[in-house]
């Protein structure tokens, strides 16, 4: 008995075995926990919190609101019309924060370099204060007011990079182009911090008060619509990003090695650019600009992973949002007497202390 | 195999010109070395030769074809180049890097083969980095950092290997052993090399061809013996200089005068002579 049991088997585990190991681990990699991780959260996001719904609950209200079907008196309304739209849209701006941050931040090779640090989302908050406050906008136009600074920004901070550039020979080429678009990100986010601050000593309180919760980034207007808009854009943006990676992996050797193994890199750093911009400036236009995610979920992802990940990268990014959105919405409440914070305020506390501790330990690296 | 020419070659960052009307070519299967002194221009031919740099005039042909004409990534199938300062990403492993050395071998459909595997296997094989292969580059010293940078370029598997400077910031053993291994896979494959090379008595010792540079042309080419003098070195550096027979391999040997530390004039000739 034994011995017939024994020869399949021995047979079967021989040959395959290593394949077969190859591919589990590769299933059972980090960038597969993080996904996991983002199921359960989405879950927990939209089963618990304030309102409570079951799972069975929740199949029956998605199955019947796509069929027709009957509804659940109140729990369908705030399943559909609250937490699952606004759970898709945390999702969906974490990722594309997510990616924005490390395709900047491995691009020009340092941590600093995310969209929320070099002033594009500060272009983002610029025009959408400006569109509150001056124009009265709301709604559609401000998010498209939104993405027209970020555009805006991007480009005078990549024209200024450029202008002084091509300068003298040596390796270092790429890092002094990078460094300079930081900075000339960072003097841009400056003045337009300061144009916001004006705008908003301006502003009569009401509508201050409004811009405030638009600068603060907030998933509060939420909405289906918005959701599509949003979807739409990464389906656009995500192939982009597949088709840069390879080439990205080679840039990250330097300009000039990379450009050895056959890398155009000026067309390749163009459509980098362009990919990181356009998933900052869609994001920024759907929840305004949450702070410090984009900048987060690299180097988080990074020490998740072990290595730097564009896919652990927006994975970490969306996980960011959720989980800073249920403890604002959820957690902070009970301990703040009944407050609901916007979700940047939360993700802005955790960055800063993160930014510190980074400048902190890269200085003591360099000493 | 292939050759690599520069015919009436001007390369220019913004304004200025560094290199003027230059017209050369890297003999094929032979190892070149570029020398002269800084600023003399060496470097920025080699980016001009490697399509780092555009050309403000002139072509820059590989058997017979334009460089700039060609696909970038069908051109690095073809024509490698070790840059002078190229950046490893944070704890990347060796096997790692090397295999980036693949990517011109690699199409949009075509992914990691086993041929990548077998190429990266012989560059960490040759390049004597075997057994540091999963090994992350942070941890490498100097020399063996440099040892798989070459070995990236080996796994690229070009008919012409351009190297800037590979055996900067090394102490002297590394600089041997870094141009042995480049003689090595000269000899072995008969891959055409040029390298730029600050030391000018390594040059002439490693060197089946030397072209001297002096203000963006080209004072003297062809074998060390012939073009390695002490006129051609005063010429070319302004330095005074002896030059004699490297007593192990012939190949001239610069002795430098310098101001201080000669000997009696006498004492001097006789060791010369002797």
């Amino acid at each position: 008995m034994s011995t017939v049991h024994k020869l399949p088997t021995e047979l079967e585990l021989t040959a395959p075995k290593h394949l077969h190991q190859l591919s589990l681990r590769r299933v059972l990699s980090p960038t597969f926990f993080l996904g996991l991780a983002l199921v359960v959260v989405f879950a927990v996001y939209v089963l618990l919190g304030s309102y409570t719904v079951t799972i069975p609950d929740f199949f029956t209200i998605v199955i019947n609101h796509l069929t027709g079907g009957e509804k659940i008196p109140g729990a369908s309304f705030i399943v559909m019309e609250h937490k699952l739209p606004r759970a898709v849209v945390g999702t969906m701006i974490g990722i594309a924060f997510g990616l924005a941050g490390a395709l900047f931040q491995t691009m020009l090779r340092n941590p600093l370099a995310s969209p929320d640090i070099i002033g594009i989302s500060y272009g983002a908050s610029a025009a959408a204060v400006t569109a509150i406050v001056i124009f009265g906008a709301s709604g559609a136009v401000v998010s498209w007011a939104a993405l027209g600074g970020a555009l805006g920004v991007a480009a005078i901070i990549y024209a200024i990079s450029r202008g002084t550039g091509s300068g003298a020979g040596g390796g270092s080429r790429g890092n002094a182009a990078g460094n300079r678009l930081i900075l000339a990100g960072v003097g841009i986010a400056a003045a337009l911090h300061a144009v916001v601050n004006f705008l908003m000593t301006r502003a009569d309180i009401r509508t201050a008060a409004d811009a405030l919760i638009w600068l603060n980034g907030s998933l509060n207007s939420s909405t289906w619509d918005r959701a599509g808009v949003l979807a739409v854009s990464l389906l656009v943006l995500i192939p982009a990003v597949i088709a840069l990676a390879g080439p990205l992996r080679i840039l990250e050797l330097g300009d000039d090695a990379a450009a050895g193994l056959g890398i155009k890199v000026n067309a390749t750093r163009l459509g980098l650019v362009l990919t990181a911009v356009g998933f900052a400036a869609v994001a920024t236009a759907a929840a305004g600009p949450v702070a410090f995610v984009a900048f987060l979920a690299g180097p988080i992802a990074r020490r998740v992973v072990r290595k730097p990940s564009l896919p652990a990268s927006a994975l970490t990014g969306a996980l960011i949002v959720l989980l800073a959105d249920f403890f604002a919405s959820n957690i902070a409440p009970v301990i703040l007497d009944g407050t609901v914070l916007p979700v940047g305020v939360i993700t802005g506390a955790l960055g800063a202390p993160f930014l510190l501790w980074l400048l902190v330990t890269s200085n003591r690296k360099e000493a | 195999m292939a050759v690599l020419n520069a015919n009436d070659l001007t390369l220019q960052y913004e304004a200025r010109k560094v290199v003027e009307g230059l017209t050369t070519e890297i003999p094929e299967g032979k190892v070149t070395m570029i020398v002269g002194a800084n600023a003399c221009g060496k470097s920025t031919l080699l980016r001009g030769l490697s399509r780092l740099l555009k050309p403000a005039c002139g072509t820059v042909t590989l058997d017979g074809k334009d460089i700039h004409t060609r696909p970038a990534r069908e051109l690095a199938r073809t024509l490698g180049l070790l840059p002078q300062h190229p950046t490893a990403p944070d704890g990347i492993t060796v096997r790692d890097l090397v295999g980036r050395g693949r990517y011109p071998h690699q199409g949009f459909f075509r992914s990691w083969s086993a041929r990548d595997d077998a190429a990266v296997q012989r560059a960490l094989d040759a390049t004597d980095t075997l057994g540091l292969a999963e090994r992350s580059i942070d941890e490498l010293s100097g020399g063996q950092r440099q040892r798989v940078w070459i070995a990236m370029a080996l796994a690229q598997e070009t008919d012409v290997l351009l190297l800037d400077e590979p055996t900067t910031y090394l102490d002297l053993a590394h600089q041997v052993e870094v141009l042995d291994l480049i003689t090595d896979l000269n000899r072995s494959r008969g891959t055409t090399v040029a390298i730029v090379l600050h030391d000018l008595n390594l040059a002439a010792r490693y060197a089946d061809h030397v072209i001297a540079m002096k203000g963006g042309c080209i004072v003297a080419e062809g074998p060390a013996p012939e073009v390695v003098t002490e006129e051609l070195v005063f010429n070319v550096f302004g330095l005074e200089s002896r030059v004699v027979p490297d007593p192990i391999s012939g190949t001239p040997l610069i002795v430098p005068i310098g101001r201080h530390h000669a000997r009696p004039a006498s004492t001097n000739e006789l060791e010369i002579a002797s």
